[in-house]
């Protein structure tokens, strides 16, 4: 083949790469033995600061959430744990089972008409009900209005996946802009509203007369929501939403530095074929039997091509299969009880904290299990003196994105935190008053 | 292969029809194109009252084996659009100039008509694409 290619060597392809950088110097140390390699990766991963070992009050997108060990029992079966989703029907009635009941409690959720099989994360579901919005319109409205208060990566991955398709996004230029300044960006130019449920504050806006404005002019709404919130308020779809997205990792998925996460994504049966990514059907076979196969594939990009809502048809099998597990396990009544866990930690921990002076709650809105509090410091001053003397995570600082929330903290509660975690907390903020 | 032409209507290089009676104009996609799609699964429609420039995408089409967008021959505002398409998308295949229309409209500048192919044009143009 060297011949044919005339050429004596392998190395003799690489000569168009200049000398000094063909085999440079790596400056590696001395092999080690597998045992001292493990030991050598043991003791870096020791040096990470991990959920697991310090009470962890950051949230902000990601949730230290409980996860049962039937997850990981179930998760790493074979049959589940494979590098690409098998969705050929003859052989993966078990994969394609598992997708479909999880549509199906997405759907519950969110109390929706049809979900998909998962995108990568919550944001790019965003930025999926951004497209889907404009392909409904057919192009012929081009403006997207974002709430401040949706998660600030979130509306950076939407500006990032629609660039070049001449879009108008905005809303969000002032950061304080409240819902009802939103609203009055409506027009009949508006293709789609997008808000967060509870928001990135953690507060439940008021959502009694979004739809009828939003819908008045023509638009869409899209509700970004938190899936452990749902069990325990109004959905979404009670609120009129036309599309129903977010962040599936609080659904037994482990905050592991970032992922890999799951989007999830519902909307109403009559924009079904507008909805980007897989789609799992039930039907019957020849014999009558039950069985689970692929369906309204035209959507997608192998026959609609360059008019297909999205080319990525990627999925999150595995995770998908996670928050399949994790809501078979917790049922209903567990989600609830998880949910409401996580409502009156954070309350208990506001009303604590609320007492020292310097520190003050924002309480303009009812909030779920995450809440801003103004403290009299530099967040990040406070987070070492948490972290150092305590052991604590604290919490987000919202002055990052937020210039008129400097010195504010957005701090988080799961049902992973203890009563003696928040008084541990009260404690340490003591030191500031 | 040829294809059918009726000669009572006129024809876009996009391969819809367009028939003009009084002040309305009804609109469909042609036998060829029914024919290159092969069998169709799936129409979409625009909405009553939506107004539109020539050539502006109006509907898609879906068949088994791609999609595609059907244009507009002629300006104007749709009065009606054949929703029996959507439970029954196969009769585009069986019927594409007569039951399977896809919307009327009133055209908003009805000479656009004069600019579009006649059936005898238009079935040399199927047929050259063919070659």
């Amino acid at each position: 083949m060297l011949t044919e290619c005339g050429v004596e060597s392998i190395e003799d392809f690489f000569d168009i790469i200049p000398e000094q950088h063909r085999f440079p110097e790596m400056d590696l140390p001395e092999p080690l033995s597998e045992m001292e390699v493990l030991r050598e990766l043991q003791e870096l991963s020791e040096s990470n600061a991990e959920a697991s070992h310090h009470p962890c009050f950051l949230g902000a997108g990601a949730y230290n959430h409980y996860l049962p060990s039937l997850i990981d029992h179930m998760l790493l079966r074979g049959e589940f744990m494979t590098a690409y989703t098998p969705y050929q029907p003859e052989v993966s009635q078990g994969t394609l089972q598992t997708l479909f009941e999880y549509q199906s409690m997405i759907c519950a959720l969110t109390g929706m008409e049809v979900a998909n099989a998962s995108h990568y994360d919550g944001a790019t579901s965003t930025a999926e009900a951004v497209i889907m919005a404009i392909n409904q319109f057919r192009g012929r409205r081009a403006k997207i209005i974002l709430s401040p208060t949706l998660h600030p990566q979130y509306r950076h991955v939407v500006r990032t996946y629609t660039q070049g398709m001449g879009l108008t996004i905005l809303g969000d230029d002032d950061p304080a802009a409240d819902l009802d300044d939103i609203i009055a960006e409506l027009d009949d130019e508006t293709a789609l509203l997008i808000m967060q449920y509870p928001n990135f504050l953690g507060e439940l806006e008021d959502m009694e007369g979004l739809q009828t404005a939003v819908h008045d002019v023509g638009a869409l709404l899209c509700v970004v929501a938190n899936p452990i919130a749902m069990g325990m308020f109004k959905t979404p779809g009670e609120y009129g939403a036309d599309i129903v997205v977010g962040e599936g990792q609080p659904l037994g998925i482990p905050m592991s530095y970032g992922g890999p996460y799951l989007g999830f994504f519902a909307t109403r049966e009559k924009y079904v074929r507008k909805m980007a990514g897989r789609l799992v059907g039930e039907t019957v076979d020849a014999n009558g039997q039950r069985g689970y196969v692929l369906t309204l594939t035209p959507r997608e990009q192998h026959i609609r091509r360059d008019k297909a809502t999205s080319n990525i048809c990627t999925n999150q099998g595995l995770m998908v299969t996670a928050a399949a597990i994790y809501l078979s396990v917790m049922g209903k009544q567990g989600l609830r009880k998880v949910a409401e866990l996580c409502y009156h930690k954070a309350h208990y921990a506001a009303d604590c904290i609320e007492t020292l002076p310097g520190f003050s709650v924002r309480r303009e809105k009812p909030f779920f299990h995450e809440f801003a509090l103004r403290c009299p410091a530099p967040v990040a001053d406070i987070n070492t003196t948490l972290f150092d003397d305590y052991g604590l995570i604290g919490g987000y600082d919202l002055g990052q994105d937020y210039g008129h929330l400097e010195n504010h903290m957005l701090v988080a509660v799961t049902e992973m935190i203890t009563r003696e975690d928040i008084d541990c907390l009260a404690e340490a903020l003591r030191a500031y008053t | 292969m040829t294809w059918n032409t009726p000669d009572d209507r006129r024809y876009t290089e996009t391969d819809e029809w367009v028939m003009l009676a009084d002040d309305n104009a009804t609109v469909g996609i042609t036998d060829y194109a029914q024919d290159q799609l092969s069998d169709i699964v799936y129409v979409e429609l625009p909405a009553v009252g939506e107004t539109f420039k020539q050539d502006d995408i109006i509907a898609t089409v879906e068949s088994v084996k791609a999609a595609a967008d059907v244009h507009i021959p002629v300006s104007g505002t749709v009065t009606a659009a054949n929703r029996t398409l959507e439970d029954e998308p196969e009769i585009v295949n069986s019927g594409p100039y007569g039951e399977a229309w896809f919307i009327k409209l009133t055209p908003s500048n009805p000479v656009e008509i004069d600019g579009l192919m006649d059936s005898e044009a238009y079935a040399r143009y199927s047929a050259a694409r063919e070659d």
